[in-house]
Order: C-alpha cells, then structure tokens, then sequence
C-alpha cells in the first residue's frame, strides 16, 4: 500500500505504509520528483524533536508520533501543523512546508529548589 | 597541573518523548546500562567504564531538549568556594539536596548567559557495571551495541557564548582549547577543564538553552564504524558520518535519539594541556574544522537543535 503525498508547489512524492512523510519526501527529492522546491528539503532529526520539517496539511489522514511541544504546540497539532517526520500518512497527503519556528519560549531551565 | 577544581562532566539530564524507545535506544545501541529509576520516573543511566553511580539522565516531558549538565568538582570544598566565585559572578546560585538524584550528593546550580543550567556536586557513588578494582580485568560485563565507555562532552546552542567563555574560564578555570571567529564575531567554543580537547562548547544560536548533542567516547575508529553499522541496522537517524572533526580531531558520528536529540559517538582527539594556545579558525576553513573530510558544514550543523 502507498500514498501520494503532494507538495505543494513542489512535486509528489510516494509514502510507503507506516513511514513517515518526511523519509518519502527525502527519497522524492533524490528521485527529483521535488522539483518546485525553492530550496533543498529542510532534514534534521526526523524523530519529532527539532521542528525543522513542519508542514501544514491541506488534506488527508495520518497518524502522529509525540513531536516536541517546543516545536509545535498541541492546537497547531490539531489544525494540522505538524512535524511531517512525525506523521505516517493513512492517505493521500497535500502538505505545505512551513518555515521552522525560532525565538519561541521552549522551555528555561527552571531553578530547582529541593533542598535547602 | 594536577586536575584541581572541575574535573570533568558528570551528568546530562535529557528530555525524552518516549521513555521506552529513549532506554532502548541509551541502553541496547549506544551499550549503556540502566542503574535505577526515580520515584519521579527518571531513569539513571551509567556507561560501563565509569565508576560514578549515573552520567545520564532520562526525563519524560513533551519536549525533546536538555535539562541541566553538570560537572563533578574534586571536594566538597570546592562545592561553596565555586559557590561563591558564581554568585560574586553575579548569578544565583541555587541548591539541590543529596538524593535528588539517587546516588548523588548535594548540588549547586544556576543558570548561564546561553540560558542552560550547569550544575556542580563534588559526590556520587559507585554503581554497577564499573572498572574493575583489584586485579582488574578490561572490562567487568563485556561491552555490548556501540559500547560507549563514557559520557564524554555535550555541545549546546544558544545566546551570549561570550560571555560563556568569560565566565567559564575567570569563574570556573576552564581552558579555551579552540574558537571560531566569524567577521561578525564569535561564533563557537571549545572548552576544556582537564586534558581532553574539550568538556563542554558552545555555538552562538538565537534561541536560547538549546541542546545541538551530547557525546560519547568510544574506543577508536573501529568502534565508531561499528556503531555506523548498528545505526543502519537498526534505522537510526543519522546526521553526519563516520567523519572526522578538525576541530578535535575527533572521530565522530552525529545521530539522533528517538525523541530527536542528537547523540554523538566518538574516539580520538588531542591531548590538551592547560599552557597549550587556543586553537582558533576563520570562516574559510570552518567547514573543516567542523567536518574534516567533507570541508563543509552540512545543512543541519547550525540549525538543527533540540
Ligand atoms: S526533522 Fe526534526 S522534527 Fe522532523
Ligand atoms: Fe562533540
């Protein structure tokens, strides 16, 4: 079972059952099937925690990983702006790339108080 | 110089997405050994060539990143005479009580100018797997996955290195064994408390309290390509390598835990001894510093963080 996964304004790519949308977006790269990227594919950590591969879905089903809140928070999660290496389509996708978020708060190391 | 004062790291406090894919990875890949687990649910974790009781720390939240890294001082003298160096520095210091973390003793922490928490503690105990004693064998249970010997350094990303390097080498006596300095200013650290080629660096990033890795030391370069073999067998996110740092010297291979922050597994690097020159690269030849045998810098070096 595939599915198509549409980039927007860049191309298509195809997603194997139970991989995650970023690993099919990579190998279309390397296939060139993305050709309409302004730049090469932004590719960090592909386990959810560095937020460098956020898309919006426009359409279409997937399941979710945990991506790091410091990346995406859980309403941007539920209208769909999601972490695309955490994300294994149930359909086919239209996704747009969304540029990485910089300067949120994330979380401070708190000073710790047990004890004295 | 005998080691006075610092040193070396002691621990890394890592936020982790998934407890149960983080332990397998630590644990079965990297040939680290699960010590124990905190009332609180952290999990302590030890490299098999280390004697103190834990050197990583696992904790659950919904955000990958670093906690805290904290160093071990040679007494606990040293413990109040740094506490009063930090807080003359003109940051608050705050205290941790022994057994906060099991097998630990008490603990001074305070927050840096790159908005990460260092910590301090001059007490650990043993734990199990540990070097061997008396009549000592090489190892005492046999190494196993990529069969890390210790938690070796971290590199962390954020705001004001310079004053990270002022306050580390004037408040805390580290060494800088090697820096980058762009035309726009500084751009990285390298920083040593003992003979390694560094303990702890940092990269001037916007945000600030970032994690870009914490790091391993393996045997040689054979093991380093060993564990390039387990991270493909085994679907590990790779980010960089087997490769080389100029920087270092280092031999190295950079991937990702399954909460997405970096590890990095390494052998090799000079000795570095405190009277030694800093080191210094311009930006023609960063690229070899970072990454010696591709000579550039990859997409990901200076903006994937976590
Ligand atoms: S690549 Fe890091 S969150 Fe997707
Ligand atoms: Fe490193």
């Amino acid at each position: 079972m595939t599915y198509k996964i549409t980039v927007e304004g860049a191309g298509e790519a195809t997603c194997y059952e139970d991989e995650r949308a970023l690993v099919a977006m990579e190998r279309a790269q390397g296939f060139g099937r993305l050709r309409g990227l302004a730049r090469k594919l932004p590719v960090g950590c592909r386990r959810g925690g560095c937020g460098i591969c956020r898309v919006l879905v426009l359409e279409g089903d997937y399941r979710s990983d945990p991506m790091s809140r410091s990346c995406v928070s859980a309403e941007d999660e539920a209208r769909g702006l999601v972490l695309s290496c955490a994300i294994y389509p149930l359909s086919d996708l239209t996704v747009r790339l969304e540029t990485p978020c910089l300067n949120k708060p994330g979380i401070l190391p708190a000073a710790q108080t047990s004890g004295e | 110089m005998a080691l006075t004062g610092v040193l070396r790291p002691g621990f890394a406090q890592l936020r982790v997405l998934d407890m149960e894919k983080a332990l397998e990875h630590y644990t079965k890949r990297m040939g680290l050994y699960e010590v124990t687990t905190g009332h609180d649910g952290r999990v302590y974790l030890k490299c098999g060539d280390e004697f103190d009781h834990h050197s990583l720390v696992l904790r659950q939240c919904d955000q990958a990143g670093i906690d805290m890294f904290a160093f071990k001082v040679a007494s606990d003298a040293d413990l109040d005479a740094f506490e009063a160096r930090i807080a003359d520095y003109g940051f608050a210091v705050d205290h941790v009580a022994a057994g906060e973390q099991p097998g630990m003793g008490r603990r001074i922490g305070w927050t840096i100018a790159s908005g990460h928490r260092i910590e301090l503690y001059a007490h650990a105990d043993l734990s199990d797997p540990k070097p061997m004693i008396h009549n000592p064998d090489v190892w005492d249970l046999e190494p196993h996955g990529m069969a890390a010997r210790r938690m070796d350094h971290c590199l962390l990303y954020g705001q004001d290195i310079e004053k990270n390097l002022d306050f580390f080498t004037k408040v805390l006596d580290f060494k800088c064994a090697e820096r980058v300095d762009m035309p726009d200013g500084l751009l990285a650290i390298w920083l040593t408390c003992s003979t390694k080629a560094h303990d702890i660096a940092f990269v001037k990033y916007p945000e600030p309290a970032k994690l870009h890795h914490v790091a391993f030391e393996l045997k040689d370069w054979h093991a380093v390509g060993h564990a390039g073999d387990i991270i493909t067998r085994y679907n590990i996110s790779v980010d960089v390598g087997p490769t080389r740092h100029g920087i270092t010297r280092g031999e190295t291979i950079y991937f990702f835990d399954p909460s997405g922050n970096r590890d990095e597994v390494f052998a090799g690097g000079y000795t570095y001894y405190p009277d030694n020159p800093t080191r210094t690269w311009d930006e023609t030849q960063v690229g070899k510093g970072i990454f010696y045998y591709e000579r550039k810098l990859n997409d990901a070096f200076l903006s994937v963080v976590s």
